[in-house]
């Protein structure tokens, strides 16, 4: 075993540290140039699963290397030798042997640091390719990229782990069996399947931002970071990297004391993260000087108009109605719409958008945003009455205990009808 | 890989044009560059004849049932370095419009 270790032993929790750590920055790498060289996606998570478990014995004996890394690499390429030797059959000796010297070439250190960058990114690449499905894509770029275990992946998206196991076992087989290609797509074929890995890695982000306590947001915006790393050409993956820090920047303001979420208005903006503004602000301004304007650089437009403006009522309405205005051009989607007549309501009043909402009601039959915002637009006409009807309506449909919670303050807040559930 | 492709009908999908379906250029195109092994119209479901033994006895009958709209109206035999590539070759054939193409891995004779 190579890998330099430090004299000095350090206590349980700095290894639990150091292991975490070094599974935070060297998981996804390790795996994604073991299933480069061998091809095989059990065999590459067993291995990098088999090295992280060594370093919390041997780490605690010994000491943390000084390259976790390197020596991480090491025990992953010797478990994948130990593997194939004890697997080894006559057929596949020769293809064994270019193998090997490849596992060695690997931990030795003699690849290139753009071979192993580039395995990162077939990797996302793969996970998210369209033969698979939905579920399947993120759930495999959960579990391979990020190494969150399955039981997290499970527990992030309330499914049973049984389950999750089953669904991973189905992709990796499939990779396999349908021949879904380890590489970065070239040419015109990129541009096609960008948008697809885009909209998993976002995916990843709402679903870390729905109110699951979880670190699924963290993940997205590390592994859109990492691809905004590696494709830096690319405005619409810079631009998600920007709306993501943007609206991750609320994550602190978003709920009360009792976990209520609160609107834009009721959010005390000094708990707002500048460092994240400032940032999500500057890529935005990057990504748009390359005058490709896409979805996710509108809508990271309008979340750093929000997050710009020092209070509420100093938010640019007109601007924000331009922005959805020519997202709708891009992506129709009733949703962007209702999105929209919010902020025509901030503009031109709450007629107004009620207006365009009661218009779009068909369209959204039984989502609960549509009764929610009837309600909040009538509230601000001073139609009491009507206002907790629309979000007693709301409450039937609305999805999570939150946001039951959120519409039931409301109804208390008018006054006048009881609500259904009433907070403290 | 070998992929076999089957040409599906698809009420969903557009109108039939004829003079743009490109077919003959598609195999050519195909054949020369080594990707397409084998391929063939097949007569509509209304000339299908299924065969099965039950309890020792052959029971010939008529068609699949024929209410579905959606039926193999063809096939083609694929020899693909990848997914990718045969994803390329069958979004290239007229039908991926006017109809939709299935695309199956031929199961390996080693497994």
């Amino acid at each position: 075993m190579t890998g330099d270790p430090a004299p000095d032993s350090v206590g349980r929790a700095g290894v639990d540290a150091a292991v975490a750590a070094a599974y935070r920055s060297d998981w996804g790498r390790i795996v994604a140039t073991l299933i480069r060289i061998t091809g095989d996606w059990s065999l590459a998570e067993d291995c990098a699963q088999e090295a992280f478990e060594l370093a919390l014995t041997r780490w605690g004996r010994d000491g943390t290397p000084r390259t976790p890394g390197a020596w991480l690499t090491t025990a992953a390429r010797n478990r994948a030798i130990d593997r194939l030797r004890r697997a080894s059959s006559e057929a596949f000796k020769l293809r064994e042997i270019g193998i090997m010297d490849e596992l060695d070439a690997w931990a030795d250190g003699h690849e290139h640091d753009t071979d192993i960058e580039d395995d990162r990114l077939r990797l996302i690449f793969t996970c998210c390719h369209p033969a698979l499905p939905l579920d399947a894509r993120v759930a495999l770029t959960l579990r391979t990229i990020t190494g969150l275990s399955t039981a997290e992946i499970a527990g992030a998206f309330l499914v049973q782990e049984q389950a999750m196991s089953q669904r991973l076992v189905r992709a990796r087989r499939k990779i396999k069996n349908a021949g879904i290609p380890y590489r970065v797509p070239s040419g015109q074929l990129l541009g096609e399947r960008l948008p697809g890995v885009l909209a998993v890695l976002y995916l990843l982000f709402t679903q870390g931002y729905s109110g699951v306590p979880n670190e699924l947001a963290d993940e997205a915006i590390r592994l859109t970071r990492l691809l905004a790393r590696l494709m830096p050409d690319e405005p619409e993956v810079t631009g998600l990297l920007a709306l993501m820090l943007l609206q991750h920047s609320r994550a602190a303001a978003r709920v009360d004391g009792t976990g209520v979420p609160l609107s834009l208005e009721e959010q005390d903006r000094s708990w707002w993260d500048r460092a994240a503004i400032d940032e999500g602000v500057a890529l935005l301004e990057s990504a748009l000087r390359r005058r490709e304007p896409g979805g996710y650089q509108l809508q990271a437009a309008i979340a750093a108009l929000h997050a710009q403006a020092a209070a509420a009522e100093h938010t640019d309405w007109a601007q924000i109605v331009q922005l959805y205005d020519q997202l709708l051009l891009r992506h129709p989607s009733p949703v962007i719409e209702l999105n929209r007549a919010v902020a025509v309501g901030m503009l031109d009043g709450p007629a107004a958008g009620l207006a365009i909402v009661e218009a779009l009601a068909p369209k959204l039959d039984g989502f609960y945003l549509v009764p929610a915002t009837q309600a909040e637009l009538l509230r601000r006409l001073g139609r009491a009455e009507e206002a907790t009807e629309r979000y007693r309506a709301a409450i039937a449909l609305a999805p999570t205990e939150a946001e039951r919670r959120f519409c039931g303050k409301r109804i208390s807040g008018l006054g006048g009808g009881s609500a259904t559930r009433r907070t403290p | 890989m070998r992929y076999m492709m089957f040409v599906v009908t698809d009420p969903e999908a557009e109108e039939y044009v004829a003079s743009e379906d490109t077919i003959e250029e598609w195999v050519e195109e195909n054949d020369r560059r080594g990707r397409r092994v084998l391929g063939d119209r097949l007569r509509p479901v209304e000339d299908a004849t299924t065969v099965r033994v039950r309890g020792g006895e052959t029971i010939v009958t008529d068609g699949p049932f024929a209410e579905t709209k959606e039926w193999i109206a063809g096939f083609d035999i694929l020899e693909c370095e990848d997914l990718d590539e045969a994803i390329e070759v069958a979004a290239a054939h007229p039908m991926a419009r006017f109809g939709r193409l299935e695309v199956r891995p031929f199961w390996p004779f080693e497994e």
